[in-house]
C-alpha cells in the first residue's frame, strides 16, 4: 500500500485549510506568509520552519495528492495546471504548460534537475550580480540535490529518449543523461499527472510536509489578491477562497499579518500580485522581461513501436546547440524529449480531420522532440510582459518576433535531422501548413520555406520566468540581489521570477538552489542565527 | 509576402467581425450568460456547435455506424462542455462568446461563412469554415479554430473509449514489483 503524506499528516494534526469550507471570513497572523507552494515556496517554507519561524503558505490551487494520483489526463490537467493547462500568452501564440495546485509545477514536472549553467551565471555576473558564481552557489546545490535526491537517471531511457541519442550520436551530437529529483522510481512516464507512488520528490512530499510537521499551515483554494502598503512596508495580504472547482471567487476573504512576505506564486503570479498592490515600480521593470524557453515540437513516425507514454518521461538531452552559440548571439537551444500523452499529442498535433486521425492511430509509433530556446540573452529578445485583465487575473503578452523565428527554424532543422538520423519514416513540424516529410532533403527544404507565423508554428512553453529582475540598482530592477525589493522592506520575491533572463535549462534546481541561498539569508536576519539547512 | 488582395480580404473580414459584433453584442452578451451559468452541455449554442464541427474535427475517429454517432455526439458534447467548464474565468468568458457568435445566424453566415444552419450543413460546408478559420490571416480567426481543434481532441482523447483504436493502453496498474 502506499501511502498518503497528507491523509497521514491531516490525522495527526498537520494545519492544512481548505479555504472553499470556510464558513466564515478569517485573519490569521504568522512570522512569514508565503505567497504559493512551488518550488520556491517550498523550499522557502522549509528553511523558515527549520529556523523556527512560525510560516503560513497561501496557494490558490487545490490539495491533491498521492491517492488522488490516477494517471490520467482529464483529470490532472482541470485540477492541478493553470487554466487547465491551457493556459495561453495575450495572443494565444504560446500554450503555458504550469502548475497551480500544492507543490505548484514541481507537482506536475517532469523531474529533470539542472544546476543553473556556468554561461548563464557568467551573463548575470555581467549584469552585476557579481556574487552569483559557480563556486558561491555550489554548496546551496548540492543542498538541494541532497534533500530531493538529485542524481543521475540510472536506468536505460525509454525509446522515446533513446531516439534522441541514436540520432544524435550518428550525426557527431553529444547527448547527456538527465539527472533527476526521484527516490526510488517505477519508472512509469506519468509524471505530469501527479506522481502515484511518491518517488518524485517534489515539493509536495518533501518540504511542505517538513514544514506542516514544524507547524506551518498551508491554506489552499485561496488566491491572494492584495498586498496591503504602508510607506516602505507590507502590513497584510488580502485574500479571497474560490470556489471549489478552484475557478470563480466566492465571497469568504482571509487577511493575512506577518512581518515578512515571501513572493513565490511564480513569474506571472508574483508580478501580478506587485501590479494589482500597486506596488513601487521606479524601475519600470515589473512584469516586463518574462522568458519562456519558447519551444517547438517535431514528431517523428518510426518503424518499430517508441510508446512515449511509458517510461521516465526525460532521461536524456543535447546541449549542443547551446555550447556551439555565443550566448548573446543567435538564440540557441536544448534539445529534450517529452512524454506522449493521448490529450496532450492530439490537442499539440496540427491539423484535424483524416489527417490528424491517421497521425494518432500511429500514437504508439511517435517520437517526439523538443526544441527550448534560450530565451533573454540576446539583445533583440526581451521576452514578455505580465498584464492584468479587467477582473485583475494576468495575462503574458510575448511577441513572437524574428529573433524567435530564427531560432525556430533552426531549431526544426535540426530535430528532424536527428530524427531521420535514427531512423524515422516521416518527420513533421508542429505547424499548421505541414503535412509531413519523407526524407531529410525534402525535410531541409520544407523547413526552409515554413512560414513563421504566430497561431500557424505550435509554440509551447513549460518555463515561466523574469518579471521581478534582480540587480543591485533600484532604477533598473525590482528587487536586489537576495530577492530583496528594493522598494518595500519586508518583502521577498522567492521564485523564477528573480531571473533576469531565462535559465537555458530546465528551471526548477535554479530555483531551489537560489531561493535557498535567499531564504537562509532572510532567515537568519528575522532571528538573528544562521539559518537551518534543508540536509 | 501578403499580397494586396489578401490584405483586402483580411480588411474586410476583421471588419465583419467587429461590426457583426457590435451589431449583435447584446444578443451575444446574453447567449454568452446563459451558457456560463450552465458551463453545461445543455447549453443551445455549444451543444449545436459541437454537434456540427466536431465529427468533422473527428473524421477518421469518429463513428460511422448511426447508432455509435449519436452516442459519440453526445459523450464529445459532454467533453467539451466540460473542458470548457475547467479552463479560467477569463478563457470561458472568450469561448462561450465564441460559440454564441457561431450559432447566431447573421453572425454564423457573416464571421464563420456558413449560409446553412449547422444543423443543415455539408461536411463540406463545415470542412470549409475551419479551413477558412485555420488559414485565415486573422488572428482572432486563427485563435477561434485553435479553440475548436483544442476542446473537440482533447475531449474525445480523454475519453477511455477511444484509446484502444490508437494503440494506447491506458495507464498501468499500480503493482509494486
Amino acid at each position: 500500500m502506499i501511502k498518503d503524506p497528507y491523509q497521514e499528516g491531516i490525522a495527526r494534526g498537520w494545519k492544512v485549510v481548505d479555504a472553499a469550507r470556510l464558513d466564515t471570513d478569517r485573519e490569521d497572523e504568522a512570522d512569514v506568509v508565503i505567497v504559493g507552494s512551488g518550488a520556491g515556496g517550498g523550499v522557502s517554507a522549509e528553511i523558515l520552519a527549520k529556523s523556527g519561524l512560525r510560516v503560513i503558505v497561501v496557494e490558490e490551487g487545490p490539495l491533491r495528492s498521492t491517492s488522488d494520483f490516477h494517471m490520467r489526463e482529464s483529470e490532472a490537467y482541470p485540477a492541478l495546471y493553470q487554466e487547465s493547462a491551457a493556459r495561453k500568452t495575450a495572443d494565444k501564440g504560446i500554450n503555458i504548460l504550469q502548475g497551480r495546485c500544492v507543490g505548484g509545477s514541481t507537482t506536475v514536472n517532469w523531474t529533470s534537475s539542472f544546476r543553473t549553467p556556468p554561461g548563464t551565471l557568467k551573463f548575470w555576473q555581467g549584469l552585476g550580480l557579481a556574487d552569483y558564481t559557480q563556486e558561491a552557489l555550489l554548496p546551496w546545490f548540492e543542498m538541494v540535490e541532497r534533500r530531493l535526491s538529485i542524481s543521475p537517471w540510472a536506468v536505460p531511457p525509454n525509446a522515446n529518449n533513446e531516439i534522441l541519442r541514436t540520432g544524435a550520436s550518428k550525426l557527431g551530437i553529444e547527448t547527456q543523461i538527465m539527472r533527476r529529483n526521484v527516490n526510488g522510481c517505477w519508472n512509469l512516464g506519468y509524471c505530469g499527472t501527479g506522481c502515484p507512488t511518491n518517488a518524485k520528490q517534489s515539493m509536495l512530499v518533501t518540504t511542505l510536509p517538513a514544514a506542516l510537521e514544524l507547524g506551518a499551515t498551508i491554506y489552499y483554494g485561496l488566491r491572494a489578491e492584495r498586498l496591503d502598503l504602508a510607506g516602505d512596508k507590507v502590513t497584510a495580504l488580502e485574500c479571497v477562497a474560490l470556489d471549489a472547482a478552484g475557478i470563480h471567487p466566492q465571497a469568504r476573504r482571509v487577511r493575512l499579518r506577518a512581518k515578512h512576505f515571501v513572493l513565490a506564486g511564480g513569474a506571472i503570479g508574483s508580478p501580478a500580485l506587485l501590479l494589482r498592490s500597486a506596488a513601487p515600480d521606479p524601475s519600470a521593470q515589473l512584469g516586463r522581461r518574462t522568458f519562456l524557453h519558447p519551444t517547438l515540437v517535431s514528431s517523428a513516425l518510426m518503424d518499430a513501436a517508441v510508446d512515449g507514454h511509458a517510461g521516465a518521461p526525460q532521461s536524456l538531452y543535447s546541449d549542443h546547440f547551446l555550447d556551439n552559440l555565443p550566448i548573446d548571439g543567435p538564440l540557441g537551444y536544448k534539445l529534450e524529449a517529452p512524454p506522449l500523452h493521448p490529450v496532450l499529442f492530439a490537442t499539440t498535433l496540427q491539423g484535424f480531420g483524416e489527417g490528424h486521425a491517421a497521425l494518432m492511430k500511429q500514437f504508439t509509433h511517435a517520437q517526439v522532440l523538443l526544441a527550448l530556446l534560450r530565451d533573454g540573452f540576446n539583445a533583440a529578445s526581451r521576452g514578455g510582459e505580465v498584464r492584468l485583465r479587467e477582473d485583475g487575473t494576468p495575462v503574458l503578452d510575448y511577441p513572437l518576433d524574428d529573433v524567435i523565428w530564427d531560432g525556430a527554424r533552426r531549431a526544426l532543422l535540426s530535430m528532424a535531422e536527428i530524427q531521420f538520423a535514427a531512423g524515422a519514416k516521416k518527420v513533421y513540424a508542429v505547424h499548421e501548413e505541414c503535412s509531413g516529410w519523407d526524407n531529410w532533403a525534402q525535410a531541409k527544404e520544407g523547413i526552409a520555406r515554413l512560414p513563421m507565423k504566430a497561431l500557424s508554428m505550435r509554440v509551447v512553453s513549460a518555463h515561466v520566468m523574469g518579471g521581478c529582475a534582480m540587480g543591485v540598482d533600484p532604477g533598473r530592477a525590482v528587487v536586489d540581489p537576495r530577492g530583496r525589493h528594493h522598494q518595500l522592506g519586508n518583502l521577498t520575491v522567492a521564485d523564477g521570477s528573480l531571473f533576469p533572463t531565462s535559465i537555458g535549462a530546465n528551471p526548477q534546481q535554479s530555483v531551489y538552489g537560489i531561493v535557498a541561498r535567499n531564504i537562509s539569508a532572510l532567515a537568519q536576519s528575522l532571528t538573528g542565527k544562521p539559518a537551518a539547512p534543508m540536509a | 509576402m501578403p499580397t494586396r488582395r489578401q490584405f483586402i480580404k483580411t480588411g474586410i473580414a476583421g471588419g465583419l467581425l467587429l461590426a457583426a459584433a457590435a451589431v449583435f453584442q447584446k444578443q451575444l452578451d446574453r447567449m454568452g450568460k446563459q451558457a456560463l451559468v450552465a458551463g453545461n452541455p445543455l447549453d443551445p449554442s455549444l451543444r449545436t456547435v459541437v454537434l456540427a464541427v466536431a465529427p468533422v474535427i473527428l473524421r477518421g475517429s469518429f463513428p460511422t455506424a448511426d447508432a455509435d454517432r449519436a452516442a459519440a455526439l453526445e459523450r464529445i458534447t459532454r467533453g467539451v462542455a466540460l473542458a470548457v467548464g475547467a479552463l479560467s474565468a477569463a478563457s470561458q468568458k472568450e469561448v462561450t462568446e465564441l460559440f454564441a457568435l457561431l450559432a447566431l445566424a447573421p453572425t454564423r453566415i457573416a464571421v464563420a461563412g456558413v449560409s446553412a444552419s449547422w444543423d443543415q450543413a455539408s461536411v463540406a460546408d463545415v470542412e470549409g469554415f475551419l479551413r477558412r478559420w485555420q488559414d485565415s490571416r486573422v488572428d482572432l480567426l486563427k485563435s477561434g479554430y485553435q479553440a475548436l481543434h483544442d476542446l473537440v481532441l482533447g475531449a474525445w482523447y480523454a475519453d477511455p473509449q477511444t484509446w484502444a483504436a490508437i494503440g494506447y493502453p491506458g495507464p498501468p496498474a499500480l503493482v509494486q514489483s
